[in-house]
């Protein structure tokens, strides 16, 4: 070390030395999420071999898909620093929509319910996105009072009744049943999806400007990013994966209820903790809330398979999102520290 | 002496727009009463009023700490569960031959620990908000409830213990005294004491609070135990209410106890805010459901008028001063 280098640009010795560790940490998580996946796939398995078969994988794959599809979305908003606890009730509400349509017009083709419910979807998520956005609310609070109203709107609805199995046409239902090539249409519709997010944020503008706006607004604001349309954007794209969502949850379940989804946003915050999304914002990738939806369906399909009773599962759930985001954490401070350890002064 | 003249010229300034708010408030309340009177000739009689408070006063309890809480900037929305967890342990306490006042003082311990579990958590890993530890702790608190009693409840309490919820002291119901005790404590000390004051430093700037010697940390723990605590006599009151208990009561509570506050005209930003705000809201939007019940208005119409009205009321102080701002410029 010359004292050339250090009076050329301190900072940016720092900014790159501080880059490979934490991406080497973050590789290093993404690996131990990976290896606690395994270790648990087979720590079942020694207890319950039906566990890794291959219609039991498939069963944990379709069960995981909506779950993944919603923690696209949710990741992005997290970049932002925002939250959004709207999601279950935007995702009932769409799917509610869309079951009462095709109730009522049963030659429906189910492409366009499923418009339907994204539509739906995205008109939601621009009303909390504005409010965000320009009203300037913040996002736990417009999301909070906007989780009721639309929860209130999917009973109105439907009057408080639920949307059952008969009265669903066939070809609705087959939206979520139905696979090409073998594989389960949910299962590719998930997998469309993190193909389209995973170019998005990494490869195009838009996409590298939502983690900008995420890691320092001030900066992003002032290097020309009009962070206002930014924030609408995500919170659109969450609206639409879970209008999207929605139609095939209902599809799915074969069922539209007023209190469909109640509580899921908590899973889906989960998902996104485990895979490293950092609630401070500007952190996450779109591999890390893969490996987090996974360990979540995989725990979600293995508890009952091992006689965990139903009544643990709120609370592993919640001691998971605690432990995940105290980790991220700590590994936060470790690379800070050593950031700083590195730093020439 | 600078310092000084700095900060009255600051109070006044706040107060001005403050007393609006809450004129407002009053204003709202004279509406809602005319509109609710007009509607059901039941609703403007004094032993209907007083008997509603019993009804929507449990929530209140929860209402005196979040003030504190909100305007510091934080948010606490594990309070549900706090509630639900604490009244479950005195339940399931109670069930298994624990003596019910020795229930009662282990609930209000369960919720002040939960609180303060919060509090060091939050205080400990800064780098989490408020929202995500609590997020996390509301599904940790609730699901060990759910461990406790699974789908079943619990009942059968002694006879007196239903006089929290349902009895009267001369002719106001004993919930409203004990209301009224706690809210006059809490205003005083949010109002009249130094830890009062330091609580708004905190919500101006945490940082300049803390470098001028606000012990922040502190402040901050104290503030989310005494949210447990409050949340488990809000758990003593709605149980004596219900007469029994099961794992999921007081689900939404949260939603409505941060309606309350932020309609009370405590600012999210932190840093502003009165009690009497947080205390009027409490009577706004109690009487406005009692009075929408009473003409048959469905709970899920109140769920959007209630998601409405929380919106707005952050809605209407943002908007103006960001049309402050615009005019300035």
């Amino acid at each position: 070390m010359s004292a050339n280098v250090q009076s050329a640009s301190p900072t940016e010795g720092k900014a790159s030395t501080g880059r490979t560790i934490s991406a080497l940490i973050a590789k290093f998580r993404e690996l131990g999420l990976l290896a606690f996946i395994v270790i648990l796939a087979v720590g079942v398995q020694f207890r319950n071999p039906s566990f890794l078969t291959w219609e039991n994988l498939t069963d944990i794959a379709t069960n995981t898909a909506i779950l993944s599809i919603l923690s696209v979305g949710m990741m992005l908003v997290i970049i932002t620093r925002g939250i959004d606890l709207s999601i279950g009730a935007t995702l009932a509400f769409a799917g509610m929509v869309s079951a009462l349509t095709v109730k009522h017009n049963p030659g429906l083709n189910p492409v366009a319910a499923l418009l339907i419910g994204v539509g739906i979807g995205i008109g939601c998520g621009l009303v909390i996105g504005f409010l965000v956005s320009w009203v300037k609310i913040l996002p736990i609070i417009a999301t909070l009072g906007i989780m009721n109203v639309f929860r209130g709107f999917t009973f109105e609805a439907s009057g408080g009744k639920w949307v059952s199995a008969h009265q669903m046409p066939t070809s609705f239902k087959s939206i979520a049943t139905g696979s090409f090539l073998g594989i389960n249409n949910l299962i590719l519709i998930a997998i469309v999806i993190y193909i389209v997010a995973y170019y998005f944020v990494s490869h195009t503008r838009t996409g590298r400007r939502i983690y900008a706006v995420g890691s320092n607004p001030d900066s992003a604001e002032v290097s020309g990013i009009r962070t206002g349309r930014i924030l609408l954007l995500v919170y659109t794209i969450m609206g639409g994966l879970a209008g999207l969502a929605g139609v095939l949850w209902v599809s799915k379940f074969a069922s539209a209820q007023g209190d469909t989804a109640s509580g899921y946003e908590l899973s889906v915050i989960a998902a996104c903790v485990l895979g490293g999304v950092s609630i401070a914002g500007g952190v996450g990738k779109i591999s890390g809330i893969l490996l987090g939806s996974i360990l979540l369906g995989i725990l979600n399909n293995a508890l009952p398979m091992i006689n965990v009773s139903a009544f643990w599962q709120m609370f592993i759930q919640g001691a998971i999102i605690l432990i995940a985001v105290l980790v991220n954490a700590l590994v936060k401070r470790g690379i800070d520290r050593n950031n700083l350890m590195r730093r020439k002064i | 002496m600078e310092q000084r003249l700095l900060t009255n010229k600051k109070e006044f300034k706040a107060k001005g727009f403050i007393l609006q708010w809450e004129w407002l408030l009053v204003a709202l309340i004279v509406a809602m009463f005319v509109m609710n009177s007009n509607l059901s000739e039941y609703f403007f009689q004094y032993d209907n009023l007083r008997d509603a408070t019993m009804g929507f006063l449990d929530k209140a309890f929860i209402v005196l700490p979040m003030v504190f809480i909100i305007m510091m900037g934080d948010i606490d929305i594990s309070v549900g569960s706090i509630i639900a967890l604490s009244s479950v342990v005195m339940g399931d306490l109670y069930a298994h031959g624990v003596p019910m006042p020795l229930a009662m003082i282990i609930c209000l311990a369960v919720g002040t620990l939960c609180g303060w579990i919060n509090g060091m958590l939050i205080v400990r890993y800064k780098e989490l908000s408020a929202v995500i530890v609590t997020l996390a702790t509301m599904t940790i608190y609730r699901g060990i409830a759910y461990i406790l009693l699974k789908d079943q409840s619990v009942g059968k309490f002694p006879s007196w213990f239903k006089f929290l919820g349902w009895d009267y002291v001369g002719t106001l119901p004993f919930i409203l005294i004990v209301f009224a005790v706690f809210a006059i404590a809490f205003g005083l000390l949010l109002h009249k004491t130094p830890f009062g004051r330091r609580v708004y430093a905190i919500g101006n700037n945490p940082t300049a609070a803390r470098f001028s010697g606000v012990r922040v940390d502190r402040i901050k723990v104290i503030v989310f135990t005494l949210a447990g605590l409050m949340s488990a006599v809000t758990a003593l009151f709605l149980t004596s209410r219900m007469g029994s208990t099961r794992p999921n009561i007081a689900t939404g509570y949260e939603l409505e106890v941060i309606a309350m506050v932020v309609l009370g005209g405590v600012s999210t930003a932190g840093g502003k805010g009165r009690m009497i705000g947080a205390i009027l809201a409490v009577f706004l939007i109690g009487f406005l459901r009692y009075g929408l019940g009473l003409v048959n208005v469905s709970a899920q119409m109140l769920l959007i008028i209630l998601g409405g009205l929380l919106i707005v009321s952050v809605a209407i102080p943002q908007l103006k001063s960001r049309f402050a701002i615009k005019r300035k410029a």
